[in-house]
């Protein structure tokens, strides 16, 4: 039982004894926002099936193989596993791609093998930066980005390079 | 910009198959991958719903409002421009306390909100001033109490301990919050 496991419960039992006492609907509640839950996955199954199925042929085609053995020696000074690097470079641009890319690599080396724990915790640790700058100042009528490129980059490289070195030494 | 991704994808995978040989292992890819797609989401759909209704639980509670002003002091020092402007710092963090609570479809509309109550009071109009390249670079660190989809899918895969990297995930993603901020902190003294 690792602490992870205890993260579930206890969240839970926060969540419904302040709910109680604030007096919620809590039966209500969890079926509305379980509704949003569907609602959103529903949203997301036509992009994963697009992405899965890219993903799946970039597999079958043997890119990624030539890819990772054509990084391995760069790669394994750094002491990142290259199997995760698609992923990273995935992960700033699209959620579901990187998704469709976890996927793929969950069902090639185990979701609980060091590869499957460093491309978690790095498809956890970061965001679709693209998309969130492309959107955020695309509604505020922003054309240039002056450094913003490189600060959001910084914080995706380093969750790149934390979480395969995390998994490494305490994984 | 999703569309010429996928072109790439696709091309790339018919290229490279024709070098290695693999251009008939091509089609049944594509037909698994169609498969595959939809049972990971049926077999996600319960996970995801479980945290989604769990927080529905919290923000009628009023948690939200009260994570949100622990953050507000810590969110004022890293956003200065919009220390005194109410609207703005209001909509920063209802929308990084969505990001915490994982309210995906809630985070986005008040990000947008946040962005565009800061751009009222933006003297540089076409370019984002240094507290709204902050608010970005603090969004894209994703900071999340639960990764749930990741855990949801971990959990479709057969993972024996599908929230075991959860304490993981809030080490990388502070510590590359704390060094994407630092970042945009040296950046804006440089330009």
């Amino acid at each position: 039982m690792s602490v992870g496991e205890y993260i579930v419960p206890v969240v839970i039992c926060v969540v419904v004894v302040f709910g109680a006492f604030q007096k919620v609907d809590l039966f209500g509640s969890f079926i509305d926002g379980a509704k949003e839950g569907i609602d959103s996955l529903i949203k997301m199954a036509p992009s994963l099936i697009a992405l899965i199925i890219g993903v799946n042929m970039l597999e079958a085609s043997g890119f990624f193989q030539i890819v990772s053995d054509w990084l391995s020696p760069v790669c394994g000074m750094m002491g990142i596993p290259p199997e995760v690097v698609p992923l990273g470079l995935m992960r700033p641009v699209t959620g579901s791609g990187s998704f469709a890319m976890l996927n793929s690599i969950y069902e090639q080396y185990g979701a609980d093998s060091m590869i499957g724990k460093a491309a978690s915790i790095m498809a956890g640790s970061t965001e679709t930066t693209f998309y969130a700058i492309a959107v955020y100042y695309g509604a505020a009528g922003i054309k240039k980005t002056r450094y913003t490129i490189p600060a959001a980059l910084t914080a995706d490289m380093a969750g790149m390079f934390l979480s395969a070195w995390i998994v490494r030494f305490f994984g | 910009m999703l569309g010429y991704i996928w072109l790439g994808m696709i091309l790339l995978s018919v290229i490279c198959a024709l070098f290695t040989g693999r251009l008939g292992q091509l089609s049944g890819a594509v037909l698994d991958g169609a498969d595959k797609a939809v049972s990971l989401s049926i077999a996600m759909a319960g996970s995801m719903c479980l945290w989604t209704g769990m927080m529905k639980i919290a923000e009628r509670g009023g948690l939200t409002n009260v994570i949100a002003r622990m953050l507000s002091p810590l969110l004022r020092r890293l956003m200065p421009d919009y220390r005194n402007d109410r609207q703005a710092m209001c909509a920063v963090s209802a929308n990084v306390t969505a990001n915490i609570l994982g309210l995906g479809n809630a985070a986005t509309p008040l990000g947008i909100a946040a962005m565009k109550a800061m751009q009222k009071n933006n003297p540089l109009r076409s370019s984002p001033n240094n507290s709204m390249i902050m608010f970005v670079v603090i969004n894209t660190a994703s900071v999340q109490l639960i990764p749930t989809t990741i855990a949801a899918m971990r959990q479709a895969a057969g993972s024996i301990q599908p929230y075991s990297i959860v304490p993981y995930v809030w080490v990388v993603s502070a510590v590359s919050l704390i060094l994407g901020v630092t970042a945009a902190k040296i950046l804006s003294v440089r330009s």
